[in-house]
């Protein structure tokens, strides 16, 4: 445990992702083996299952401490982390493992002994017991004790492990064990450690796997000829268009397709297998298994760029839809039937096992459609639009918002399949956002990094004299801005209701949106999709925002 | 009331005085120099002797400042007005106001942890106390000074160790000095510092204050390595190119908020040490105890959370609206 604190501390303490991988390959190459294994399994954000209600360490927090509840609901609100601020209040404010504390459920051994059979000897040195003996042999058995027994081992727990490691105990024991790695980081230094290709760590990290010695030592073994269909090949990517369309040349040297809003993929079907790999370089085909099982029909040796899409009677959904399906590997069977998907092909990449990346797109694209035209949804091919001239085409953007569709994507028929995002070859011409100004009318601190700053705000337009909200945003502002509006906000607090803040409405925000529909749900009557701020309207005062009429106008140029 | 929020700042009627207002007034009183408690333009200032040249550094040769020692009572249009250490930085004060043997006193900031750099904290008896609340959640709760700064001095042995200059932000104003002060008790080598500390550094050696050899950052030839050196920057000079000279630096910031780990990493401060010139929560209810006041006013922070809980003790207790910030994480 001690060392796993120490590898805690050096992620933590470094904001370059060089040393978080380096702090990495050292944990992993000198930690026993089933400790590594149990890092990892945290590490790429799993999580024990079902150990505890956090209820109960909510109410032994309020036992040990004596604070009112309402004061402690408001530390974990400030903290931003249930298991940090758990530790922060009982820091130095519990006696080490107070008898009276005990005796209430079981009497002390004479011995000096805990009172309970604890399977590891817990000493004064209760921070050397290793990883693996914590959550093997103290932390997982809490599953099938009883309520009191459980307290009593977490209590004595709480009173004997100093600040930090008290944190990362809280830390097993309520899962959110985000730790400041992302997954790719974890990939990459098991990568170095192990001397593998990322995407084969990639894979083999994939799926459920039991920690254990023997687990990490089948995750760092050499590279084997079971590795290799699974590895996508790096995306091509393209860049926002910001000239105008027509110095791009003669329109018909581009493939013209709608930018669709969902998650950007590549379909592999090699040696019998299938996989789906985000472009996060995450694998997700076992979240959409109707994929799958029509992928299983391609011919071997093929491999697909495309974007999975929501998508229902040959029209798309909302991404927000798409998103329900998004880490829910539990359920799904059902989620397929409540949100249906089609996987809509971009490119061919690989044919009968041959890269033909360096073909030109115009070859490539054939073959795509040719192949498709032996598949069925929801497999189905990116549509070619077909407008022959620059202003054809500029008419068929101004309807994506109808269509459901970011805007259009313009590829070079002559471009080969690079890696990566280079200028020239690839373009995206998106659509406009939905702009409005609002006045900022509440305030709440975030959660996480953002806890001691006030960065949730929620924005109003007026109707009849008031102010309606209408929208809450999260970003948008620069680090300094959040500075000043957090000052702002502290000095200008005109009441509180929990952690929301009521402030003078006074600071005006232009705010971008991709979509408003009407909603019963809202107050205002509307609901607007993935609202930010655009800028701060230091130039506008509050009487001249917009109106809720003005929204309503908006709605009315959107269609459902 | 004795004293009373007004849109100026604090005020006390009797005496036709202001406490730390934020708008030129008449007659200032100020608990300490910190920008937020002390604002240009007012008529006539008065504050503690150990401040009195903090303020004229920040007001300029034309203001009018009087002070008084610590303990002295000044007669203010009838109202009876002394100045009692508050321990936040050099000559920070409470201001205490008797008036009919009604007797108020404001805590502007204060702490109770030692500090080299200033005079401890005493508590003063009194029927109305008003204090400030910037930490006041039982989740801020400080180590013993003595610990952060060996925490501090385990980190620059460590970036000496591999050869990286460390950079150790902090108000220029108190946190800055105190941490020098701290590092002359640890060791002998000098500090290097922003040019904007220097002459509140200067302002610190000539009231006394024991400080380590200091040299100014951009003083230094072209091409100067830091590596291995510690350098104390005021906020204000992250990001600048003055920056740029310490190369492959560690950094860190000197702040209560660093106790919060979401408060440093949305910084992106490597390092984080949690050395407050604020009273934390226990020092907080500790002192409103021993002031046996009976009615608390609280000013800024987390103004709110600590006069529930004060009222929950049985004492009667309402938040202010005022424009103080306590100790806020960014540039002052």
């Amino acid at each position: 445990m001690k060392r796993f604190a120490q590898l805690y501390d050096e992620i933590d303490r470094t904001t370059s992702t060089n040393g978080k991988v380096a702090a990495l390959v050292r944990y992993l190459a000198d930690a026993p083996r089933d400790d590594a294994a149990w890092a990892l399994f945290f590490l790429t954000g799993r999580r024990l299952k079902r150990l505890l209600p956090t209820r109960l360490l909510h109410e032994w927090t309020l036992e040990l401490t004596g604070f009112p509840e309402w004061l402690v609901h408001e530390s974990y609100s400030i903290v931003g982390d249930f298991a940090e601020a758990i530790a922060l209040l009982l820091d130095g404010r519990v006696e080490p493992i107070s008898s009276s504390l005990l005796t209430a459920a079981a009497p002390p051994a004479n011995d000096g002994r805990l009172p309970f059979d604890d399977p590891v000897p817990v000493d004064e040195h209760v921070a050397d017991v290793s990883l693996a003996d914590w959550i093997e042999r103290r932390i997982v058995p809490l599953r099938e004790l009883t309520d009191d027994e459980r307290r009593l081992r977490v209590l004595v727990w709480w009173t004997r492990l100093p600040r930090h490691e008290l944190f990362l105990l809280n830390k097993l024991l309520t899962g959110e064990f985000r730790v400041g790695v992302s997954h790719t980081l974890v990939v990459r230094a098991v990568a170095q450690l192990a001397n593998l290709p990322t995407a084969v760590v990639e894979h083999r990290l994939m799926g459920n796997w039991q920690p254990s010695a023997a687990a990490f030592a089948t995750l760092v073994a050499p590279e084997s000829a079971a590795d290799e269909p699974s590895r996508p090949y790096p995306f091509c990517l393209a860049s926002p268009l910001e000239e105008a369309v027509d110095t791009l040349g003669p329109r018909d040297q581009w493939l013209a397709e709608w930018k669709w809003d969902g998650i950007r993929a590549q379909l592999i079907h090699r040696a019998g297998q299938v996989f789906l790999w985000s472009r996060g370089e995450e694998l997700v085909t076992n979240r959409f298994p109707e994929i799958r099982d029509e992928a299983s029909r391609l011919p071997r040796g093929t491999v697909i760029d495309g974007e999975v899409l929501a998508f229902e009677g040959g029209v798309p959904r909302p991404f927000a839809d798409l998103q329900r399906r998004i880490g829910r590997e539990q359920r799904v069977a059902e989620m397929a039937v409540n949100v249906p998907v089609a996987f809509v092909a971009y490119d061919l990449l690989e044919q009968d096992g041959a890269d033909i990346r360096e073909l030109p797109l115009v070859e490539r694209r054939a073959r795509l459609v040719a192949m498709l035209n032996a598949l069925a949804p929801p497999l189905v091919l990116s549509e070619e639009l077909t407008a022959p001239t620059w202003d054809g085409l500029a008419a068929l953007r101004s309807e994506s918002r109808a269509r459901g569709v970011e805007g259009v994507m313009l590829k070079r028929w002559s471009s080969q399949y690079r890696p990566g995002r280079r200028r020239g070859d690839w373009w995206k011409w998106k659509i406009e956002p939905y702009t409005i100004d609002a006045v900022l009318i509440y305030a709440q601190p975030g959660s996480g990094r953002r806890a001691s700053l006030f960065t949730d705000y929620t924005f109003g337009v007026w109707d009849h004299g008031e102010l309606v909200p209408v929208a809450k945003a999260y970003s948008g502002l620069t680090d300094a801005e959040i500075d000043e509006l957090d000052r702002w906000i502290r000095r200008h607090t005109t009441g509180r209701f929990g952690p929301v803040s009521q402030v003078e409405p006074i600071h005006v925000f232009e705010l971008g949106f991709e979509r408003i529909a009407r909603s019963t749900r809202h107050r205002s009557g509307i609901a607007v999709r993935f609202p930010r701020i655009l800028r701060w309207r230091r130039d506008k005062p509050a009487s001249e925002a917009d109106t809720l009429d003005a929204l309503r106008a908006l709605v009315g140029t959107a269609s459902e | 009331m004795l004293i009373e929020p007004t849109d100026s700042g604090l005020y006390c009627e009797a005496g036709r005085f202001h406490i730390d207002p934020w708008q030129p007034v008449e007659r200032a009183v100020i608990s300490h120099a910190h920008g937020d408690h002390l604002r240009p333009g007012s008529r006539a200032y008065l504050c503690s002797t150990a401040a009195q040249r903090l303020l004229r550094h920040r007001l300029g040769s034309a203001a009018t400042i009087d002070a008084a020692e610590y303990g002295t009572t000044v007669d203010v249009n009838g109202v009876r007005v002394s100045f009692h250490p508050a321990g936040h930085i050099l000559g920070s004060a409470q201001i205490r106001v008797e008036c009919r043997g009604e007797v108020w006193v404001a805590s502007g900031d204060y702490k109770r942890a030692p500090d080299p750099t200033c005079t401890p904290f005493e508590p003063q008896r009194c029927h109305v106390f008003v204090t400030e609340a910037t930490f006041g959640l039982p989740v801020f709760r400080w180590d013993e000074p003595a610990q952060t700064v060996g925490e501090i001095c385990a980190w620059w042995d460590e970036m000496r160790a591999a050869g990286r200059p460390a950079v150790l932000f902090g108000y220029a104003l108190g946190k800055a000095q105190r941490v020098l002060a701290e590092l002359a008790r640890c060791g002998e080598r000098p500090v290097f510092v922003h040019g904007a500390l220097a002459p509140l550094v200067d302002l610190y050696r000539d009231a006394g204050v024991v400080l380590p050899q200091t040299r100014r950052a951009s003083e230094t030839p072209r091409g100067t390595s830091f590596a291995g050196e510690l350098i104390v920057a005021p906020l204000s000079a992250r990001g600048t190119v003055w920056m740029r000279r310490f190369r492959d630096h560690s950094s860190a910031f000197a702040s209560g908020w660093m106790r919060i780990r979401g408060a440093r990493r949305r910084r992106a401060y490597d390092r984080g040490f949690a050395l407050s010139d604020h009273a934390d929560w226990d020092a907080l209810m500790t002192t409103i105890a021993e002031t046996g006041a009976e009615r608390v006013y609280v000013t800024h922070g987390y103004t709110q959370q600590l006069a529930r809980a004060v009222s929950e003790q049985g004492i009667e207790a309402t938040s202010w609206r005022t424009q103080y910030e306590g100790e806020v994480e960014d540039a002052e």
